[in-house]
């Protein structure tokens, strides 16, 4: 009952804030949303799961109710966690109490409900991961879109109602195609399935029970299935070409929207190809290795020259995770050990980093009002503390050892260079390392341009030190980056032990 | 069990009590005529409505209309003219719920309007109409029972006798109405020149020995189906009689749009369903007319739905944006009868129910909350409608639920039926359908949050002054708001009776 626990106190939390007088509702989100990030540590601390959630594995937390009995098929409120799913739990809870705290500034109006839905974005996030019946898992899962597009549409930038109805639609669309293809594939499982349970299914799957359905050959409805799934991810993730909505989205969110887009929704898309595409169909895996190889190798690469090409500090950091988006792709075709668990660790490194690097871009905003790098340059000199915190995410950005991004790009290159499933792995390996150069040079780029030099800035405003609660929530977010870095094995442990068994099933061991 | 001694008849007693709440406010009404006392008059139609909803509800817990139960069953009555199972008690607690949020929300909507009697006991002979279409099981009673519905809710689109808009809409839906009441009949008259009988199980059987016989009269056959459907389609707001639906929802007084649009539509799905399961099966009525009939509705299903989201995306009214979401929705409970086949096809007209069941709640409530922004005199249009959000916040966070739902965003109940829906048409084997109904609901979502940004994201044209709360149609939305988020945990039961009562049916 740990799960409904979490995700109850957080709903109850949401509605208690929607209500609260907007002068003490960020206060009081904060107070909250300290239980269920207390909650999950103390549930990383005495996990006691092993094994894939959808593979046999021993879950932790787990619970199994009756629902809706639709025809032939049970649906039911079924939870669990396991070593994928828990670390990016702890990101979720962690991640939103930061973003609440780095929100008391910017967000001067309406501040009750913009409380109120951070913290009913939080409770969807952690079904998401914690889910394990297809239509429990959909509900949350489509369910983040309406807080998010409210979000974005109230208090974000100039063009928010365009970027709000672009990211909502878009992401829609693609939750329609990919369910679809999902549904299909139950049909085609025949009376193997007898509930949208997702280890049935996975079990069913590899059991080969797969039958033919309208015409389609099982081996056709697979492929089909498969690439169906995988587009429908592909625009969450998001990877090239389906990234176009990320931009417009981040630029014109709020700050803490951002954080919680970059460091989680983001992290759904891949979380999902892992748990569906990756852990279900390992024969098309293999079939369509090269292709989804060279998909995240032209993300990682595209998104980076994206990068370069920006002014604009928000958007360096949204294409910037396009290209690390890409590295998780990479990282999961790998089929390895160290490469599909580097791809999750670099979810939560991701996670991590992309939320200090929103904040510190947040943190400059609130003082110059603009985001153009081409405006300001010196920061250094008025915001010390603040600029060496972004200074500190950039790097971690660019993979500077004894930081997260580190031991997330090794683990990820060093499982896919030797990777004896995916054909020509060294290549695309080593097309990929050159990203990081790409990262190095608009990263500096950027920053020598903006934080160094003489103080000038085009806008008005007197900038000066950042308040405590701004930096405070930066501070947390590098320690857990460092702490990573220097002992990945903190949350690389209990990855590995869910991952292998979905190596087992065709994967390179 | 008490409801072993009562008599047969007492199971239409839903659309009986509905019927007496109608002579009860005539009698009302007769007594203190132009009387204006909302509370005496709006208080006997809910009390009357909810007392059908807790009969029907009661009947259905207690297992009336589930084959095999001893001494209740699938009641049939006049030889078979009514039945009474649970597809008739799903669709009167459907008419019912509607009838009982809109005579609440018309306590302050009809305030100071004149024929307030005649109003509340009109609307109560409308609903009593669309209880009887429920459970009709004959082609007689099919068409009486429509016209019972039918033309009480023409003189109710035309009740504001002082505004053109509402008499024109009347005059409009009259016209088109009585088109189609014609053109059905016609083809009630061309079945029964070819079968011979009005009963819907005879009907069946005479098919069969129709085929036996050499499968004679198939081209009449067709030609009175094709004129029924269009019969249907005008009920429902379909394509191609779909067009009545936005001028009438407009001028209409909008608890009455809320109405006809609701209630009126999942009485037309109901006998539709009935007629085209029963009376026609799939088998023997292809071998006569040489098409399987779901065609039909396949092509109607893909058309009303795109038809009704394309230009519901274009409208600037939002009176008239929910006339056509409407008409898409007929499209997306269309396919409760397109796909079904010889082999079945429970799962999917099950899922239509549901979406009834729970467009029921959320479009009332959505069509309740424009009766509410014209009760406030704020206008018509998307503009009109922005930054309403501040001044009325809990009505505004209702109307962003009914929008979400009925953009089957979860976690909302309609969540559930759009996706059995979809579900059901993709077991079906309709890749086309279940395509359109992607691509429609992409569009639904552009226009379905395009309100939601105007009272929640855009600022205010002008400003405004502190906008009234009245207590009987914020009830009805608060109301309406709550079981629309209820049904999603709680859609366990509505799925199981919406699927025991489709395996009736269509077994």
């Amino acid at each position: 009952m740990m799960i409904e626990a979490l995700i109850g106190v957080v709903l109850l939390g949401a509605a208690v804030v929607f209500v609260a007088p907007n002068r003490i509702a960020g206060k009081l989100a904060f107070a909250i949303s300290l239980v269920p990030a207390a909650l999950s540590l103390w549930m990383f601390a005495v996990f006691d799961g092993s094994g894939n959630a959808l593979l046999d594995g021993e879950l932790a937390f787990e619970s199994h109710l009756e629902w809706i009995q639709f025809g032939e098929y049970a649906i039911s409120w079924f939870v669990g966690l396991d070593g994928i799913s828990l670390p990016l739990v702890v990101l979720t809870t962690l991640l939103t109490t930061l973003a609440i705290v780095s929100s008391w500034t910017p967000i001067d109006e309406r501040e009750s409900q913009f409380y109120g839905l951070v913290l009913f974005i939080e409770a969807n996030l952690i079904g998401v991961f914690a889910a394990l019946d297809f239509f429990v898992w959909f509900i949350f899962w489509e369910a983040v879109l309406i807080p998010m597009y409210l979000l974005i549409g109230i208090w974000g930038g100039p063009r928010r109602k365009y970027a709000a109805i672009k990211f909502f639609v878009y992401t829609n669309v693609a939750s329609l195609v990919m369910f679809g293809a999902f549904i299909a594939l139950v049909f085609g499982l025949g009376d193997s399935v007898t509930s949208f349970a997702l280890p049935e299914i996975a079990t069913a799957m590899l059991a080969g029970e797969l039958g033919s359905v309208y015409g389609l050959e099982a081996t056709t409805l697979a492929s089909v299935v498969f690439i169906a799934m995988f587009l429908g991810f592909a625009v969450k993730v998001p990877i090239v070409p389906f990234h176009t909505w990320l931009p417009d989205a981040h630029v014109e969110a709020p700050t803490p929207a951002s954080v919680l887009l970059a460091g989680v929704l983001l992290k759904m898309g891949t979380y999902a190809l892992l748990r569906f595409n990756f852990t279900m169909f390992p024969e098309q895996v293999d079939a369509y290795a090269v292709p989804i190889a060279a998909i995240a190798v032209i993300s990682v690469i595209y998104g980076a020259m994206l990068a370069l090409a920006q002014t604009d500090l928000k958007r360096i950091v949204a294409y910037s995770s396009v290209s690390s988006m890409g590295y998780v792709i990479l990282g999961l075709i790998a089929y390895t050990q160290f490469g599909v668990g580097g791809a999750t660790f670099q979810m939560v490194s991701h996670g991590l980093i992309s939320g200090l690097m929103f904040m510190a871009v947040g943190v400059i905003y609130n003082a110059t009002h603009t985001r153009m790098v081409t405006d300001m340059s010196g920061m250094a000199d008025r915001m010390p503390v603040a600029v060496g915190i972004l200074i500190a995410g950039a790097f971690g950005y660019m993979g500077l050892p004894l930081m997260s991004g580190f031991a997330a790009e090794y683990f990820i290159f060093f499982g896919a260079f030797g990777s004896t499933f995916l054909a020509y792995a060294p290549i695309f390996t080593a097309i990929a390392m050159f990203g990081i150069v790409i990262v190095a040079g608009y990263l500096l780029f950027a920053m020598q341009r903006a934080v160094f030099g003489p103080y000038s800035l085009e806008t008005d405003y007197e900038v000066s030190r950042a308040p405590l609660h701004d930096v405070a929530p930066m501070f947390v977010l590098l320690g857990l980056i460092i702490a990573l870095g220097v002992a990945p094995e903190l949350i690389f442990e209990m990855i590995t032990d869910a991952v292998d068994p979905i190596l087992e099933n065709g994967g390179d061991l | 069990m008490a409801i072993l001694e009562l008599p047969g008849w007492a199971a239409l007693a839903p659309a009986l009590l509905l019927a007496g709440t109608a002579l009860a406010l005539f009698i009302i009404d007769s007594i203190q005529p132009h009387s204006s006392d909302r509370g005496i008059l709006a208080g006997t139609a809910t009390v009357g409505s909810l007392a059908s909803l807790t009969v029907a509800v009661w009947f259905l817990l207690a297992g009336v209309g589930q084959p095999g139960l001893e001494g209740l069953g699938v009641i049939e009555l006049f030889d078979g003219q009514f039945v009474v199972d649970q597809m008739a008690l799903f669709f009167m607690i459907i008419v019912a719920v509607v009838t009982a949020l809109i005579s609440v929300a018309s306590y302050d909507y009809m305030d100071g309007h004149a024929y307030q009697a005649e109003y509340y006991s009109l609307v109560m002979l409308a609903a009593t109409g669309m209880a009887l279409m429920a459970a009709a099981n004959s082609l007689v009673t099919i068409f009486i029972a429509l016209e019972l519905a039918s033309l009480p809710s023409y003189a109710l689109v035309a009740i504001l006798k002082d505004n053109r808009g509402s008499v024109e809409a009347g005059l409009k839906y009259f016209l088109i109405g009585a088109l189609s009441s014609a053109i059905m009949i016609y083809g009630i008259s061309l079945i029964y020149g070819t079968t011979g009988v009005m009963q819907l199980d005879s009907i069946a059987l005479e098919l069969e020995a129709l085929v036996d016989d050499g499968a004679e009269f198939g081209g009449l056959l067709g030609l009175g189906l094709v004129m029924l459907i269009g019969g249907f389609a005008f009920k429902t707001a379909s394509v191609p009689f779909h067009f009545w639906a936005p001028e009438a929802y407009e001028g209409a007084p909008a608890p009455i749009s809320a109405f006809l649009s609701s209630a009126s539509k999942a009485a037309g799905f109901v006998i539709a369903f009935r007629v085209f399961t029963t009376a026609f099966p799939i088998d023997v009525t292809n071998e006569l007319i040489g098409v399987d009939w779901t065609i039909a509705f396949i092509i109607l299903a893909v058309v009303t739905m795109t038809v009704g989201n394309f230009a519901a995306a274009t409208q600037n009214n939002v009176k008239r944006m929910l006339a056509y979401s409407s008409i898409g929705h007929a499209g997306y409970a269309l396919i409760g009868l397109a796909g079904l086949s010889v082999d079945g096809g429970e799962p999917v007209m099950g899922a239509a129910m549901m979406h009834l069941l729970v467009y029921g709640f959320m479009n009332t409530g959505a069509f309740l909350f424009v009766a509410l922004a014209e009760h406030w005199g704020v206008g018509r249009t998307f503009e009109d409608y922005n930054g309403l959000g501040k001044r009325a916040p809990v009505a505004c966070f209702a109307l962003a639920i009914f929008m979400f739902s009925l953009a089957g965003i979860p976690p909302l109940g309609g969540f559930w039926s759009k996706y059995f829906l979809f579900f059901g048409a993709l077991e079906a084997g309709l890749l086309v359908v279940a395509a359109a109904l992607v691509i429609n609901s992409a569009l639904s979502l552009y226009y379905y949050t395009r309100l939601v940004k105007a009272v929640w994201i855009d600022e205010p044209l002008t400003q405004r002054d502190a906008l009234a709360q009245p207590t009987g149609l914020y009830a009805a939305i608060v109301v309406a708001a709550v079981m629309t988020v209820v049904l999603l945990p709680g859609f366990g039961p509505v799925v199981d009776a919406a699927l025991e009562a489709a395996t009736i049916v269509v077994a």
